[in-house]
């Protein structure tokens, strides 16, 4: 490991570590309804410097600062797509949990189901050869 | 066709070792910026908003608090006092007099400062930690973003290049 | 001295295990006696030496010597004894002569308990897990050595990460490791079975009692973590599709194929060489975990401190041993000839539906693991792959396998009658059905496909019980006649069965009907959550052997009773400055009330998170089933270990 790579990498560490647990009460949002639109959404926004983490459920402090923008934009009247959205130009795809279809990702998705045709593909194969 | 079939494991793994040794390579840490390629995001601080920012010149994310910040304070004096590179700091999550006496004691090669004390700038920039650079061109769009504290390595394969220089 | 021993033996350990990598191969086609024999020794000896490191190294740990760099660096004096100890594997090095002691131990189990193997078999199973011990011993040696000293040493360690000081991590990672590392016998068998060129009904009943340990190990091991996760993270959770956790779930998806396929190897020498490559996939699995975790190509934060130059070495044991593997099967496998043939509708034909479902879901798990990796590679851009992915291909993948759980064993070989079958099945349909109305009576349609999965299944175990008993057929004499004599593998298979069953149920109910509150509390105040009363009576300061601590108090009420009170904890450790939450849980075995604490604001109160999980315990209680059911099979006397020439006395018995 480089230096600055592992001064960056002990940065990461300080910041992601959990300096107060997830979500506070005192983040959260006096409209139920709106509260309820924002932790659905914040279930699925990735804390970008967590490993795997959702920001509702991660307690860095990056995360809790998603989770403030995205109640900020949620009050200002964002659909929920403009509030991903308003995510996703900042931070890029990364931020959500769920990868967009994509060109970059059809692979991703598309090959579940190619395994599985191909395993039927062998099966029958195996079949047929032993008629 | 029944030996290749026999075959067709070993060619996966063979394609699968030999996309993991490439990817040995990689950082994960690194996350590339959707700001690349468009204007400044919009944000206003104290002491620092969008209009102020005139390229070409470099936005660099700072915070007292912040031990990489510290290692490459003399890269960003040299390139301020030396190169006459405009350079934009914005102090992330850090109280203005800590900021400023972070800048008192190393210097400041700053030509403004804004104080972004609850990170909400850093949210418009995208940051997900300090430090971070971000490299703006003459017409004000973010050209290339530097995460981590910057070494004269990427100062000079990155950044002057973007800069134009 | 003590670190220098260890370090020495190690060393002797490796030139051991070079020798028995060579010799005994060449001794098994030269039909030298002697040369075979010594796999035996060697395979002891390289087990009694890596004790003795391991010792070592404890000892370093228990005595909080500093001057040994990993000691220095994962310990401090403070910490209570256990975690002393336990921190022997909380690290890269520590864990690697932990992986190498299993390693070695289970290469010692072949030798001792192997007697029944033909000779040459043998030799060349303890030279193939001799190499995979070589490589293992000389990545420990040159990248990774855990006795390297510091001068001068310091006067106290750094910490452990006080998230690893807890028992459930704490013994999480032996369990694992001797399910990952059980799999290399596996591997081995496969790999010494294509150097002769050999793949019978011997050879699949060798395999499975060591896929069978591995395997409980394994299960064992990740509903340990599984468990840790849920009450030491905070929130709740119990699987987050992390690529640490899809590590060890990849090598159980493919494990589990292995079982099954090995049955349909062992009854009707049917999907031989098929069984071979899941053999070799299933470690294979194990090398790909071991190199994401510790190489830091897909994490940043979590995993052990990693280094480009170890995930060089591990991706090339991994290359040269599945690589070499898969050759040896490219150029034997097709020659192994065919099996005897089966219908689609047969037990076999289920068996291979079990297999098909089983990898397709671990190829896709695999790919949602890495697809981040390679977009990086290729500089296609960066994306999360997180659960919403791995829940939306996973279960529809799995759905198909959960449906032909319980008609599987019902099946005859050769050639089944699914009409019969389901007829048997009419009262597990009907559990399903009355789960799925339960369910939908509550407006949760994925919760009545889960329930009703879990009914039928489980419902479906008790019933093929029963078939094999003829319960209600016979006099209660004849059953219990028949009970007595049923084969272990009947009751472990069941019993596996019937853990996966409530695990389905775990996880559905936990999933669709959790109760959630987040809450600023003072002191006094009162919650409601799931027919509870939940009331802060305030919170203290409390000191830990190694850390500070704000204790709440909750008064968990039950129709104005007291029924139970609560203490959650936020932590702070000094020496690794880092905070922790400790979650309070209040059982039922039916449901957990899960309460954590977070800041306090002066104005508002404390943050107080209350969780009500229904059928939460039941995915560790399955779990535990389902390791039992492996353990139940393992003691079949058809597959135990030292009893061959006993069995030849007495054929009847096979």
């Amino acid at each position: 490991m480089t230096r600055p790579a592992a001064i960056l990498a002990l940065l990461l560490a300080l910041l992601s570590a959990p300096a107060q647990a997830a979500l506070d009460a005192s983040e959260m949002l006096a409209d139920p309804a709106l509260e309820a639109r924002a932790r659905a959404l914040a279930k699925g926004l990735r804390c970008v410097v967590c490993q795997n983490q959702s920001i509702d459920d991660s307690g860095a402090d990056l995360a809790r600062d998603l989770r403030r923008s995205l109640r900020a934009r949620l009050l200002a009247g964002d659909s929920d797509e403009e509030a991903i959205g308003y995510l996703t130009e900042r931070y890029g795809d990364y931020v959500l949990l769920e990868p967009p279809l994509k060109p970059a990702t059809w692979a991703l998705w598309f090959a579940p189901v190619g395994f599985a045709a191909v395993a039927l593909a062998l099966a029958l194969r195996y079949f047929r050869r032993r008629e | 066709m029944r030996r290749l079939l026999f075959l067709a494991p070993l060619a996966v793994f063979a394609a699968l070792a030999a996309w993991l040794y490439v990817g040995l390579g990689g950082d994960p840490a690194r996350i590339p910026s959707p700001l690349v390629g468009r204007p400044a995001p919009a944000f206003a601080v104290d002491g620092l908003a969008t209009a102020d920012l005139e390229g070409p010149a470099l936005v660099n994310i700072f915070a007292s608090w912040c031990v990489p910040c510290r290692a490459e304070h003399p890269l960003l004096t040299h390139l301020a006092e030396e190169q006459g590179v405009a350079i934009y700091g914005i102090a992330y999550k850090d109280r203005p007099e800590a900021a400023n006496a972070f800048l008192a004691e190393l210097g400041n090669p700053y030509r403004k400062v804004g104080y972004d004390e609850d990170g909400g700038a850093g949210v418009e920039w995208g940051v997900t930690g300090v430090p971070e650079t971000f490299v703006l061109d003459a017409g004000g769009m973010v050209a290339f973003k530097h995460t981590g504290p910057l070494t004269p390595d990427a100062v000079r394969r990155d950044l002057l290049p973007a800069l134009g220089r | 001295m003590t670190a220098e021993l260890g370090h020495f033996a190690l060393a002797l350990a490796l030139g051991l295990a070079l020798l028995q990598a060579a010799l005994p191969l060449y001794g098994a086609s030269r039909g030298r006696p002697a040369l075979m024999d010594l796999a035996r020794h060697t395979a002891l000896g390289q087990f009694v030496l890596t004790a003795i490191a391991f010792a070592a190294l404890a000892r370093a740990y228990v005595v909080s010597d500093f001057s040994v760099a990993a000691v220095a660096q994962n310990s401090h004096s403070l910490k209570p004894l256990l975690y002393r100890l336990t921190g022997v594997w909380g690290n890269h090095e520590g864990s690697l002569l932990l992986w190498l002691l299993i390693l070695t131990l289970f290469g010692a189990m072949v030798a001792v308990f192997g007697g029944s193997l033909r000779k040459t078999f043998q030799a060349r199973v303890l030279a193939v897990q001799a190499m995979i011990g070589a490589g293992f011993l000389a990545f420990t040696l040159f990248t990774s050595n855990p006795f390297q000293r510091v001068w001068p040493p310091p006067l106290d360690g750094a910490g452990l990460n006080p998230l690893l000081q807890d028992p459930g991590l704490a013994f999480h990672p032996p369990l694992l490791y001797f399910g990952y590392v059980g799999l290399s016998v596996a591997f081995s068998f496969a790999v010494a079975a294509l150097i002769e060129g050999k793949v019978d009904r011997a050879w699949a009943r060798w395999v499975r009692p060591w896929t069978l340990a591995a395997w409980a190990g394994l299960t064992a091991g990740i509903a340990l973590g599984s468990w840790w996760a849920y009450y030491e993270l905070g929130w709740g959770g119990f699987w987050f599709w992390d690529p640490v956790e899809n590590a060890s779930f990849m090598p159980w998806l493919a494990a589990t194929a292995l079982l099954h396929s090995a049955i349909a190897a062992e009854r009707r020498e049917a999907l031989r060489s098929w069984t071979v490559l899941l053999a070799i996939l299933a470690f294979s699995l194990s090398l790909l975990g071991a190199f994401l975790v510790r190489s830091g190509v897909l994490t940043s934060v979590h995993a052990f401190a990693t280094d480009p130059e170890r995930g060089v070495f591990i991706l090339l044991l991994l290359g040269i041993a599945t690589g070499g593997a898969l050759a040896l099967y490219a150029w034997r496998a097709p020659t192994l000839g065919k099996g005897a043939p089966f219908r689609p509708v047969s037990r076999e034909g289920a068996l291979l539906l079990n297999n098909l479902v089983l990898v397709t879901a671990c190829a896709t798990v695999l790919l949602g693991t890495l697809y981040p990796l390679f977009l990086d590679a290729l500089d296609a851009g960066k994306v999360s792959v997180g659960p919403p992915y791995f829940t939306a291909t996973f279960v529809p993948l799995v759905a198909p396998a959960l449906v032909a759980m319980a008609i599987g064993p019902m099946l005859a070989w050769k050639r089944g009658d699914v009409a019969g079958a389901l007829g048997r099945l009419w009262l597990a349909a009907l559990g399903a059905a009355l789960a799925a109305g339960a369910a939908f009576a509550y407006g949760e349609t994925l919760a009545a496909l889960g329930l009703a999965a879990a009914a039928w299944i489980g419902l479906g175990a008790l019933v093929e019980w029963g078939e094999r008993l003829r319960v209600g057929r016979t006099p209660a004499g004849e059953v219990w006649r028949r009970a007595r004599s049923m084969p272990r593998a009947a009751w472990g298979g069941g019993l596996a069965h019937l853990g996966v069953a409530v695990v389905v149920a775990g996880i559905t109910a936990s999933q669709c009907f959790q109760s959630e509150l987040i809450l600023a509390m003072k002191p006094g105040d009162s919650a409601r959550i799931a027919g509870y009363t939940i009331r802060y009576d305030g919170s203290a300061r409390v000191e830990g052997p190694n850390y500070r601590a704000d204790r709440a108090t909750l008064s968990v009420l039950r129709d104005g009773a007291p029924a139970a009170v609560l203490a959650p904890e936020r932590r702070f450790y000094p020496v690794e400055r880092q905070h922790t939450t400790e979650a309070a849980i209040r059982t039922t075995v039916l449901a957990d009330l899960y309460a954590v604490i977070g800041e306090e604001d002066p104005q508002a109160g404390r943050t107080v998170r209350l969780y009500h999980n229904p059928l939460v315990p039941w995915i560790w209680i399955g779990a535990i089933v389902m390791a039992l059911g492996a353990l139940i099979s393992l003691s079949d006397r058809r597959l135990r270990l030292a009893v061959p020439v006993r069995r030849r006395r007495h054929p009847a018995t096979a």
